[in-house]
């Protein structure tokens, strides 16, 4: 494994409206590697994603102290905002299937880097779906409404959407909340061969799905990271914190 | 079993009574309309013709057709048009998608307000003001239409702002998140899926456009023109100021004649509205989430 560091956290605080989210948080995550975020709700899992994406300037309530660095430079002083985003693909629990064509929500991304040639696009379209595990299903309604899918389909959607974008750091919330265990796996799939293109952080609430995938996890508690560690470790013994252990052991609470 | 009670007996009684009552009044709403159709039918209908509709007024207004005013008014909808839409689409835009809630927005917000709010011989006076006495258009098909786009400016901007704010914000939330400027997701995903109703509310516009009396009297439509308009800068007449004359102002007119025009003036809004109507349900029909 590459010992590049991807994205470094440091000393990163998130509130809303002066109350806090998250505090102190400390750790970097390297590139080429899938890293696991595990915690219950409200842990501020979603709140550390947006602020990587610089969601919080839409939301005049979010407030972000602390560094994130992304590829070494604070995320803040990204001058092109646009282009910092178009670097990294998210996708949110709740799905959102544009009200678009399916193709032409999967072409979306590529057409706003400037890629207008149809030959290209299809094969962009065609790849993001296939490993988005949804071709199968859609390859002969291209053309039908993508906020018409079923909502594991519109899942599935977004994913490919996400990986339009030929992303270097992948953030996935939640991915397989609205989808069949089934899919899940070959997404999972998936996700193990792109490591090699590039970087995944995965948020889960299946402690299972981040001990399958993840090189290294960490725990998320109440707006805190408790530890974060190299996953085989965080479930096989070598705990430093009785409060993981509880909690990849099911006894939380 | 159960049985009805007296109450529940009494109360079902009320409920069909209440129920009654107000169909009745609501019922009346339609009468107001079918009388002022029905009349101007019965009276007017008689002299419509294309002959009526196409040639000009002669024997000082009391006979001949109403070619000059009909074309006046299309000038003075279309050129109102050319100014209001763009801007208020414009400005809608800034307000929904780009402007940040602060006190300049607010003030902007009340500014539209209370401009819906101003009676529309008060916008009159200020287009004799600004547009034919300061930027010396005279009275002209440009002062009245510019004067006409002020007015219903309120219309094209709190309708377009109307359906762009019911494009679901998750929408324009993925789309930031792949990177797209505020633009790019305005013109692939959030005007396409607004347009329907941003048409809507230029066609209403329209229609309420057409009618208008006070704010053309001063500013560029005429009592009687032997010309039809050539450009924006000529006189004209306007089928709402027309009726208003044929009516009152001229002795000798055969009866039917006011009527007659009344007609056509009501039937290019009824058409115009029946328009908007059509075009929104057949969108609706495509909702696309």
């Amino acid at each position: 494994m590459e010992e590049t560091v991807k994205l470094a956290v440091r000393d990163l605080s998130i509130g809303y409206g002066g109350t806090p989210a998250i505090s102190g948080l400390n750790f970097e995550i390297k590139e080429h590697e899938i890293f696991g975020i595990i915690g219950p709700a409200n842990a501020g899992k979603t709140s550390f994603l947006k602020a990587i994406n610089r969601m919080d300037m839409f939301d005049s309530n979010m407030q972000v102290e602390g560094e994130i660095l992304f590829n070494g430079r604070n995320v803040r002083q990204w001058r092109n905002v646009y282009a910092l985003r178009s670097r990294i693909g998210v996708v949110f629990p709740l799905p959102v299937g544009l009200p678009l064509t399916i193709y032409e929500n999967v072409a979306l991304s590529p057409r706003l880097r400037g890629i207008s040639n149809k030959a290209e696009l299809d094969v962009i379209v065609e790849r993001c779906l296939t490993r988005a595990a949804l071709w199968d299903e859609v390859k002969d309604r291209l053309n039908s409404l993508g906020s018409l899918l079923s909502g594991g389909q519109q899942q599935r959607l977004t994913i490919a959407r996400a990986l339009s974008q030929e992303p270097e750091l992948l953030m996935l919330d939640e991915f397989s909340i609205a989808v069949d265990p089934v899919t899940t796996m070959r997404i999972e799939d998936v996700l193990k061969e792109l490591k090699s293109e590039m970087t995944i952080i995965l948020v889960t609430n299946l402690v299972q799905q981040a001990r399958r995938l993840a090189d290294r996890t960490a725990f998320f508690l109440d707006g805190g990271c408790v530890e974060v560690g190299e996953t085989e470790e965080l479930f096989t013994g070598e705990v430093q914190d009785p409060r993981t252990r509880d909690y990849v052991e099911g006894r939380f609470g | 079993m159960f049985a009805a009670t007296e109450l529940n007996v009494k109360n079902q009684r009320v409920e069909k009574l209440i129920r009654l009552l107000f169909l009745m009044m609501t019922s009346l709403l339609i009468l107001p309309v079918l009388v002022i159709l029905g009349t101007l039918i019965y009276k007017g209908g008689g002299i419509i013709s294309i002959d009526f509709l196409f040639t000009k007024p002669t024997d000082g207004m009391t006979a001949g057709g109403i070619l000059p005013p009909l074309l006046g008014t299309v000038w003075l909808v279309a050129v109102a048009l050319l100014v209001s839409v763009p801007l208020g689409v414009a400005a809608a835009i800034y307000l929904s998608e780009y402007a940040p809630d602060n006190w300049l927005t607010r003030i902007i917000n009340l500014a539209i307000i209370n401009l819906a709010g101003v009676p529309s011989i008060v916008h009159a006076l200020f287009g004799v003001g600004a547009f034919v006495l300061f930027f010396e258009f005279g009275t002209s098909i440009l002062a009245a239409s510019l004067t006409l786009a002020i007015m219903t400016l309120p219309v094209v901007i709190v309708a377009t702002r109307e359906s762009l704010q019911a494009v679901p914000l998750a929408f324009r939330e993925a789309c930031w998140n792949m990177g797209a400027t505020r633009w790019q997701t305005i013109r692939r995903v959030v005007l396409p899926n607004a347009v329907s109703g941003i048409l809507t509310g230029v066609i209403l516009e329209v229609s309420r456009t057409t009618g208008e009396t006070a704010p053309i009297m001063f500013t560029g439509a005429v009592f009687f023109s032997p010309f039809l308009p050539q450009g924006i800068l000529d006189q004209t007449m306007a089928m709402s100021l027309h009726l208003f004359v044929v009516s009152t102002q001229v002795p000798g007119v055969p009866e039917n004649l006011p009527y007659g025009v009344a007609l056509v003036l009501i039937a290019m809004v009824l058409i115009m509205n029946s328009v908007s109507i059509a075009f929104r349900m057949y969108l609706r029909g495509k909702k696309k989430w």
